[in-house]
């Protein structure tokens, strides 16, 4: 890994057919981050937030310049490799939960354990600690459409937190959610990056978001803008 | 093994989408397996039948004798060969001496076809034995007929009838024949317009003595060479009943194949639908770190899934409806009858392990098949798009 960051990107441009002509996502972004990171990309939308998460999880792959995540190059990477990468180092958050809508609360969380092949004595107890973590083992039998937003949210952090991965990437994980769930869901993920070191990197324009980050790297037409430690964030601590 | 616990999940999960498909696709397995099974015991009853009753172990012609071409009828007699006749009286052969004649029930004209046979013949099943301790006396020539003969003639037992025959040196004569006795046989070619007498005495009227058109064999005989005289086997004689069933399996394979049609069409929109409601699932599955493949493998499998679940759910209903139509048969129309080919008044249906092996792994693989089409458009979807639930 390059200087211990687990994240490492140089020159970054992204681009996206537009009929006959091309858009500019991304235009040159230089960043690295290390382990335990607390961070986000800021902006208003099109600034490109989604599509740098987006890389970083190996769901899209760069037009130029390099992304290399635990120490993977994404833009040499097969779906498959894709696929290894993000099932063994990284956890996702989304706006919509994304939970799988048949599956219970117990067994949405359990899902990535089974594409990692874990042992069911290892899923049960794995599972179990993270409903934990999110305040939901009494909720294990229900399904998504049981549960409010917030519950909801919870279970998708405890399904990105199971597998305790390197990176967790949160795309505007407080967008569908009232005040107090936010501000819950921001302190169990803060919790949890300072218990198991993970790192977080969210994209969001969510001020109650922003308030947590102890980085904060804004991003206007593709561009970084300011890249700064956030003096604001209401985050007791962790490592940058 | 993950993804087929993963396809089973999500299949039970889906609720009542999949129970409709497989309560219309056991519809088919079991709709399915009973024509086929009817149509297996269709065969297998008129192959026994005609066997029994009509061709037993094969037949030796005489080398003119040919049943379609009623011109050859005349001069196709010959003399019992010294083999034949030895196999007839060790009971394990029965020749039949073929003369055509007219009758003239109710004062009406109908061609006919004389078939003298031994009474004492235990070859086949025409009760002949009513023929026995008759006068050889040409006055009354006792005579068994079968229903349908006996329909068209409004002839009874005891019912007397003219005949009136061309014997083979050109003289035409008439007598009396008395029906002895109507017999009630799914075959009908050995039935329709013929009548049946014993064999020394139509000898006599044909002035034929020793002379026979064809010899029945018993069943298990060998075929031998014999001079002037065709062995005729199972292959030959049931060429008819085997081209009629093949043409009722054809008819029947449109019936399998809407019936597989409408199954298919209901899990591939199933399938469509599934993959367009649920692109947002797609996209996780892929983010959570499912390879595309691994995803159009379980798109695919709950698919096919389908088909395992409609198999144990026709086991369920299914078993006991077959197995009631097995031992209560299946009453067929009464027109049917007149066919020409041997039809029972019930045709009790044969499910074979082939039949329903074969039609559950038909079942399956085109399952398999109609599932993977819609699914491979997910190894087309950019994950972004898919988890946002938007089409690319």
């Amino acid at each position: 890994m390059q200087n211990n960051h687990i994240i490492f990107i140089n020159k970054l441009i992204k681009r996206f057919p537009m009929g006959n002509s091309e858009f500019t996502a991304l235009r040159g972004i230089n960043l690295t981050f290390g382990k335990g990171e607390f961070a986000g990309f800021v902006g208003p939308s099109g600034s490109g937030k989604t599509t740098l998460l987006n890389i970083i999880g190996s769901l899209d792959s760069p037009s130029e310049g390099e992304v290399r995540v635990m120490d993977q190059s994404i833009g040499n990477l097969s779906h498959k490799q894709a696929a290894r990468l993000r099932n063994k180092y990284l956890g996702f958050i989304f706006q919509t939960y994304n939970l799988l809508p048949v599956y219970t609360v117990y067994e949405n969380v359990e899902f990535p354990l089974l594409l990692l092949n874990k042992s069911p004595g290892e899923r049960k107890k794995a599972v179990l600690d993270a409903l934990e973590w999110v305040g939901l083992t009494d909720k294990i039998k229900s399904r998504p459409g049981q549960l409010s937003g917030g519950q909801c949210q919870r279970v998708a952090i405890a399904r990105a937190m199971v597998k305790r991965p390197q990176i967790v990437l949160a795309d505007e994980p407080t967008a569908n959610l009232d005040a107090e769930n936010s501000h819950h869901i921001l302190q169990t993920m803060e919790k949890l990056n300072q218990e198991l070191q993970t790192t977080f990197l969210f994209a969001t324009h969510d001020s109650k978001v922003i308030g947590y980050l102890r980085r904060k790297i804004s991003l206007v037409d593709g561009q970084v803008a300011k890249d700064e430690k956030n003096k604001s964030s209401k985050s007791r601590g962790g490592k940058k | 093994m993950i993804v087929l616990k993963l396809a089973f999940r999500n299949l039970i999960g889906a609720g009542l989408r999949t129970w409709l498909n497989v309560v219309v696709l056991s519809m088919s397995f079991v709709v399915i397996i009973w024509q086929q099974g009817l149509l297996d015991g269709w065969n297998q009853q008129a192959r026994r039948d005609t066997i029994e009753w009509e061709i037993g172990g094969g037949q030796y012609w005489h080398k003119n004798y040919d049943p379609y071409d009623p011109f050859t009828i005349e001069d196709s007699h010959g003399l019992i060969p010294a083999q034949l006749l030895q196999s007839t009286k060790k009971g394990q052969a029965a020749p039949v001496l073929v003369a055509q004649a007219s009758i003239y029930p109710q004062g009406r004209i109908q061609n006919v076809l004389l078939k003298g046979i031994y009474p004492d013949q235990k070859v086949i099943q025409i009760p002949t034995d009513r023929l026995k301790n008759k006068s050889v006396d040409l006055d009354v020539v006792p005579a068994v007929i079968g229903t349908r003969m006996a329909k068209s003639t409004h002839l009874h037992v005891g019912d007397y009838v003219t005949v009136r025959w061309r014997d083979t040196n050109g003289t035409f004569d008439a007598t009396e024949i008395q029906i002895v006795q109507i017999m009630k046989t799914n075959v009908g070619t050995v039935d329709f317009n013929q009548l049946w007498l014993p064999f020394d005495q139509l000898q006599k009227m044909m002035q034929t003595p020793d002379q026979a058109t064809l010899v029945i064999m018993a069943q298990g005989h060998e075929n031998i060479q014999v001079n002037g005289w065709i062995f005729r086997d199972h292959d030959f004689l049931l060429r008819d009943i085997k081209e009629l069933i093949k043409s009722k399996t054809v008819g029947g394979m449109v019936l399998y194949f809407l019936l597989l049609f409408l199954a298919w069409i209901a899990i591939f929109d199933t399938q469509v639908l599934s993959i367009f409601r649920r692109r947002k699932e797609i996209g996780t599955l892929i983010a959570l770190g499912m390879t595309r493949s691994r995803v159009v493998t379980l798109f695919t499998l709950e698919g096919s899934m389908h088909s395992i679940l409609a198999a144990l759910m026709a086991a369920v209903y299914g078993i006991p409806l077959l197995r009631m139509q097995a031992m209560r048969g299946f009453s067929m129309p009464e027109m049917t009858d007149n066919m020409g080919l041997a039809i029972a008044d019930k045709i009790f249906p044969v499910y074979g392990a082939g039949l329903v092996l074969g039609t559950t792994i038909i079942v399956m693989i085109s399952v398999t098949i109609v599932s993977l089409i819609p699914a491979r458009k997910i190894a087309t979807m950019k994950p972004t798009d898919a988890i946002k639930g938007k089409i690319s």
